[in-house]
C-alpha cells in the first residue's frame, strides 16, 4: 500500500514538471509582455532594461530551471501586472472557483442521477424523450450562450439575480464564502446553473446509459422474480452497480468545471481563478500564468488519486486485489 | 409531470435560494462597471493610461487638464521659467494629503526621485527631467534639458505622493516586478485628490468616497463609488439594463441603439483621439515574398490609399460612429490644422492605374498584420480592407491576432502593412506620434518607427520642435512635419476611433472629453 502512494507522488511529480515545461514552452509563443508593462513614451533604452531585469533575454532552459528552482520552494514570484505576489493573488481567489464547482457538481449530481435514472426506468415514455432531447441540448451549447441567456432572462427581463459578481463574502481567515449571505447565494445561482448545465445533461446520459445495461443483467431479473419492490431493484441493485462511472465522470468533471470555469467567470465576472488566468493571458503575466497551470495540474493529480481510492471503496473486489484499477471513461 | 418535480431537487434548493435583491445603492453612490481593472494602486507601477486616470480620482499631480484639455493649476498654482534649462513651480498651500499630513515640497522631490527611478516603468512620461531642487517649503525647481517645450504636458501624469508615508511603509523606490519585491503603494494609497480608497479587492471591486476636505471647490456631488471591473461588455451592458451599475465608459458600439431605446438610460458617443492608421514596412525586401518591396515607391503607397472606401468603413464597420479623417492627429490635438484632414479621393480605377504605372499591374502578395484586441472593431477594419485591396488585384495575407503577438512581429519589422492607433497620451501635442512614430529610429527618438522609413527633412522639423519653447513656432513646425508625411503618404489614415459612454438614470451629468478619461470629480448624480 506505501509503495502504491509513494509510486503515485513519485507519478505527479512526473507529471507536474512535464506541464511546468510544455507551460513554458508555450509562453515563448504568447508574445512580449514588455510591450505591455510600459506605455506609449517609453524609449528603447527602458524597454530593454525591463527585459533583462525580468530575466527574459535569457535562454529558454535558463528561464525553465530558475522557475522550477523557485517553484519547488513554493515561490512563484510576483505578478507582472498587479505587482503582488501570484500565491497571495491565487489564494485570494481559490475559494470562489472552488465554492462555484463545488456548488456546480452538487447541482449537476443532484439533478442528473434522478432525471438519468427516470429516462431509464421509464424508457420511451413522452417525458423520458424529453429529457433525452433536453440533454442532447444541455450537451450542445455552449456554456457562455447558457451563461448570457441567463443573464438576459433572470437578470435584465426579471431583474431577480445579479448580472455579475460574487455579492457580500464572509471571510473565515484567509478563506471567503458567498454561501452565508443572501447576496452572495443569489449571486452564485445562475454562474453554477450555466457551469453545471453540461455536466447535468452528461451525467444523465451516462446513468440512462448504464441503468439500461444493468436492468438487462441477471441479476436484477433475479431481484425482481423474489419480488422486490421496483423501488429496491433500482436504487439499491441497479443503481449502485451504475455509480463506478459517475463517481469516475465527478472526479474527471471537477477539473473540467475548473478548467470550463474560466469561460463562466468571464461572463459572470465572478472573482475566481479562471478570471484571474484570463486577466493573466491578455496581460502575459508569465508568472501568474506559470502558477495557476501548476496549481490546475496539481488538482488534477489529486483528484486522479482520490478517485482511485474511492474506487477500493464502492468495489469490494478491488480492496481484495490490493491494486486499484483506474476505469477511465475519458 | 408530478412526478418529475419530485426529482429536481435542485431546483427546488435553487429557488429558495433566490431572494429580491436588495435595492441597495443610497442616493450619492455612483457604480461604475469599467471594461477592465485598474492594475494597481500605485500610479508608478505599470504603464498603463487606464490606470492611471483612474487613480487621478485619488492622486493628484502638479497640473491637470480642465475640462476643455487645457493645462491649468492642480497642486501647483503657478509657474515661471528660471532659465531655458529650469523651471519654478509654486505649490499650493493647505493642501492635505488623505491620512492629514500637509503637502509641501518635500513631497514633490520624493514623488520626483521616484517615478524617474531607473527602475519606473513611467520613466518614459517625464523624458526631460534632470532633477529637481528645494527652494523653500512651498516652492520647486524644476530641471529639464534644455529648451523642452512640454513639462507641464509630461508633469499632468506625475502624480504626487506623502514622502513620510512613502518613507513609513518603506516605499520610496518604485515596486520592482524583476527583483518579485511587492511594494506597499500596490495595495494602499493616500493621495491629496477628491476621493480616498476605501478598500481595494483586485478584479472585483475597489471602493472609493469624496475626501471631505479636498482643497478645491468639489463640482460633484458622490459620496461613495464603488468601481466593479466588468470585462465581458454583454454582461456589462445587462448589468447596467437592470440597474447594478449606473456607469460604463466602454459601451459596445452595437449595443448603442438598443441602449438607448432603454428606459433612463443615456448614451454620450464621440470620438476619441486616437486616430487609426495603417503603415507600411519600408525595408528593402516584401516579408511576404522577399521580392523588391513595392511600398518604397509612393505610387503604390497611393494606390493602397485610394482603394479603401471609406465610407463604407464608417457607415458598415464603424457603425457611423468614427470621426473619417486624413490626418494623422485629431482635432483637439496642438499641431492640427484642418488641410491635414483631407483624404484623397475613393478611386478604385485610379488605384489600379497607378499599381500599373509603378509596374504591379498584376499586383502583389503581402503580409498584413493587425491586431484584434486593442482598437475599436480592428479586426473588422481589417478584413474589410482587405476585400478593398483584393478588388485592385492585391493579395494581402491578412494575419490577425492579440497585440501581444503582433507587436513582436511589429518590433522586428516582420510584417509589410500594420496597424496602429495613436492617441498622443499622456502628452496630447503632436510631438508625441511626430518622436515616436514619425522620427527615424535614432537615441531615444522612433520606437514606434516599425516601418524603419527616413526623411531628413521630417526629423529635421521634429528637432527644432522639441526645443522651441515658443509654443506657436512649435506647432507651426509640427504641422509643416505632419503635412510633409501626408504628401509623402508616408501613413494611411482612417479615422479617430468612436467611444462611448452609457449613463444609468441615477447619473445627472457627467463631462466626456476626447481623451476618454472618466473625471467623475465632474460627475453630478440626481438626488
Amino acid at each position: 500500500m506505501i509503495s502504491m502512494v509513494l509510486k503515485r507522488i513519485g507519478n505527479a511529480v512526473a507529471v507536474m514538471i512535464a506541464v511546468a515545461f510544455v507551460a513554458f514552452m508555450i509562453f515563448q509563443f504568447l508574445g512580449d509582455p514588455v510591450q505591455l508593462m510600459l506605455n506609449e513614451q517609453a524609449s528603447q533604452a527602458e524597454r530593454d532594461a525591463l527585459r533583462i531585469r525580468l530575466g527574459l533575454d535569457q535562454s529558454f532552459v535558463m528561464q525553465f530551471v530558475t522557475f522550477i528552482t523557485r517553484a519547488v520552494q513554493g515561490d512563484f514570484g510576483i505578478s507582472y501586472r498587479n505587482q503582488q505576489e501570484v500565491m497571495s493573488l491565487i489564494a485570494e481567489r481559490f475559494p470562489a472557483t472552488l465554492e462555484l464547482v463545488l456548488v456546480s457538481t452538487i447541482v449537476a449530481l443532484s439533478v442528473g442521477i434522478p432525471l438519468g435514472v427516470y429516462a431509464a426506468i421509464r424508457k420511451g415514455s413522452p417525458v423520458a424523450r424529453l429529457l433525452t432531447i433536453f440533454s442532447m441540448i444541455g450537451v450542445s451549447i455552449p456554456s457562455f450562450v447558457i451563461g448570457i441567456l441567463l443573464i438576459v432572462v433572470f437578470a435584465v427581463q426579471l431583474n431577480w439575480l445579479p448580472a455579475f459578481g460574487r455579492g457580500e463574502v464572509v471571510h473565515f481567515g484567509s478563506w471567503s464564502t458567498g454561501l452565508l449571505t443572501p447576496s452572495g447565494r443569489s449571486a452564485l445561482i445562475m454562474p453554477a446553473l450555466s457551469l453545471a448545465m453540461f455536466q447535468i445533461s452528461f451525467i444523465m446520459r451516462l446513468v440512462t446509459a448504464e441503468m439500461l445495461e444493468v436492468l438487462r443483467t441477471d441479476y436484477v431479473k433475479f431481484a425482481r422474480a423474489r419480488g422486490l419492490p421496483n423501488r429496491l431493484v433500482h436504487f439499491r441493485h441497479a443503481l449502485r452497480n451504475c455509480l463506478m462511472p459517475v463517481v469516475t465522470m465527478t472526479g474527471m468533471m471537477i477539473g473540467d468545471l475548473i478548467a470550463f470555469a474560466l469561460v463562466t467567470e468571464t461572463v459572470f465576472q465572478w472573482p475566481g481563478m479562471g478570471q484571474l488566468f484570463v486577466q493573466a493571458v491578455m496581460f502575459i503575466d508569465m508568472p501568474v500564468m506559470a502558477a495557476y497551470l501548476m496549481i490546475v495540474s496539481a488538482i488534477f493529480v489529486t483528484i486522479n488519486t482520490i478517485v482511485d481510492l474511492i474506487y477500493l471503496w464502492v468495489d469490494p473486489r478491488l480492496r481484495q486485489a490490493g491494486v486499484a484499477r483506474g476505469y477511465h471513461a475519458h | 409531470m408530478k412526478s418529475l418535480t419530485k426529482l429536481l431537487p435542485g431546483l427546488g434548493l435553487a429557488a429558495a435560494l433566490i431572494l429580491p435583491l436588495a435595492a441597495s445603492a443610497t442616493a450619492a453612490e455612483l457604480r461604475w462597471g469599467a471594461s477592465r481593472d485598474i492594475d494597481s494602486l500605485d500610479p508608478y507601477s505599470y504603464g498603463s493610461t487606464f490606470t492611471i486616470s483612474t487613480l487621478n480620482h485619488v492622486y493628484e499631480g502638479l497640473v491637470r487638464y480642465d475640462d476643455q484639455l487645457k493645462i491649468e493649476p492642480a497642486l501647483a498654482t503657478s509657474w515661471e521659467d528660471i532659465s531655458p534649462t529650469v523651471r519654478r513651480f509654486h505649490l499650493r498651500k493647505g493642501v492635505k494629503f488623505h491620512d492629514g499630513a500637509p503637502f509641501t515640497a518635500d513631497d514633490v522631490l520624493a514623488s520626483l526621485t521616484r517615478v524617474s527611478d531607473p527602475k519606473s516603468p513611467l520613466r518614459g512620461n517625464l523624458p526631460a527631467y534632470q532633477g529637481a531642487e528645494k527652494i523653500d517649503d512651498y516652492t520647486v525647481d524644476i530641471k529639464v534639458t534644455e529648451n523642452y517645450p512640454l513639462i507641464l504636458n509630461d508633469l499632468t501624469n506625475i502624480l504626487i505622493f506623502d514622502k513620510e508615508w512613502l518613507v513609513a511603509n518603506n516605499a520610496t523606490a518604485p515596486t520592482d516586478v524583476g527583483a518579485g519585491i511587492e511594494g506597499y503603494a500596490t495595495t494602499h494609497a493616500n493621495g491629496t485628490g477628491p476621493f480616498k480608497v476605501v478598500s481595494r479587492k483586485p478584479d472585483a471591486e475597489t471602493v472609493f468616497e469624496a475626501n471631505k476636505d479636498w482643497w478645491d471647490k468639489p463640482r460633484h456631488n458622490i459620496d461613495r463609488m464603488v468601481f466593479t471591473p466588468i470585462s465581458s461588455p454583454a454582461t456589462a451592458v445587462a448589468a447596467l439594463l437592470s440597474g447594478q451599475i449606473d456607469y460604463m465608459e466602454k459601451a459596445p458600439l452595437q449595443d448603442i441603439p438598443r441602449l438607448k431605446q432603454s428606459p433612463g438610460i443615456q448614451v454620450l458617443s464621440s470620438n476619441e483621439l486616437r486616430t487609426v492608421f495603417f503603415l507600411f514596412n519600408r525595408a528593402d525586401k516584401l516579408q511576404a515574398s522577399d521580392a523588391k518591396n513595392p511600398f518604397n515607391d509612393a505610387k503604390v503607397r497611393e494606390a493602397l490609399y485610394r482603394a479603401i472606401d471609406i465610407d463604407v468603413l464608417q457607415k458598415k464597420v464603424m457603425r457611423g460612429l468614427s470621426r473619417t479623417t486624413g490626418s494623422m492627429v485629431a482635432p483637439a490635438i496642438p499641431g492640427y490644422v484642418p488641410e491635414l484632414d483631407e483624404r484623397q479621393a475613393y478611386d478604385p480605377e485610379k488605384a489600379k492605374a497607378l499599381l500599373a504605372e509603378a509596374g504591379y499591374a498584376d499586383g502583389f502578395g503581402f503580409n498584413f498584420v493587425c491586431d484584434n484586441n486593442v482598437y475599436v472593431n480592428e479586426e473588422e477594419i481589417c478584413q474589410a480592407v482587405s476585400s478593398m485591396w483584393a478588388r485592385i488585384g492585391l493579395k494581402p495575407n491578412l494575419d490577425t491576432a492579440p497585440t501581444s503577438i503582433q507587436t513582436v512581429k511589429f518590433e522586428s519589422g516582420k510584417f509589410d502593412v500594420g496597424i496602429l492607433g495613436w492617441a498622443n497620451e499622456p502628452m496630447i501635442d503632436s510631438y508625441s506620434i511626430l518622436v515616436q512614430v514619425a522620427h527615424s529610429k535614432t537615441g531615444t527618438s522612433g520606437v514606434f518607427n516599425w516601418g524603419g522609413w527616413k526623411d531628413a527633412e521630417v526629423d529635421a522639423l521634429i528637432d527644432a520642435a522639441g526645443k522651441e519653447l515658443d509654443r506657436e513656432k512649435r506647432l507651426a513646425l509640427q504641422s509643416k512635419a505632419l503635412l510633409k508625411l501626408k504628401q509623402n503618404v508616408d501613413f494611411l489614415p482612417l479615422h479617430q476611433q468612436p467611444m462611448a459612454w452609457a449613463l444609468g438614470p441615477k447619473v445627472k451629468s457627467v463631462v466626456q472629453l476626447s481623451d476618454n478619461k472618466s473625471r467623475h470629480w465632474l460627475t453630478v448624480l440626481n438626488k
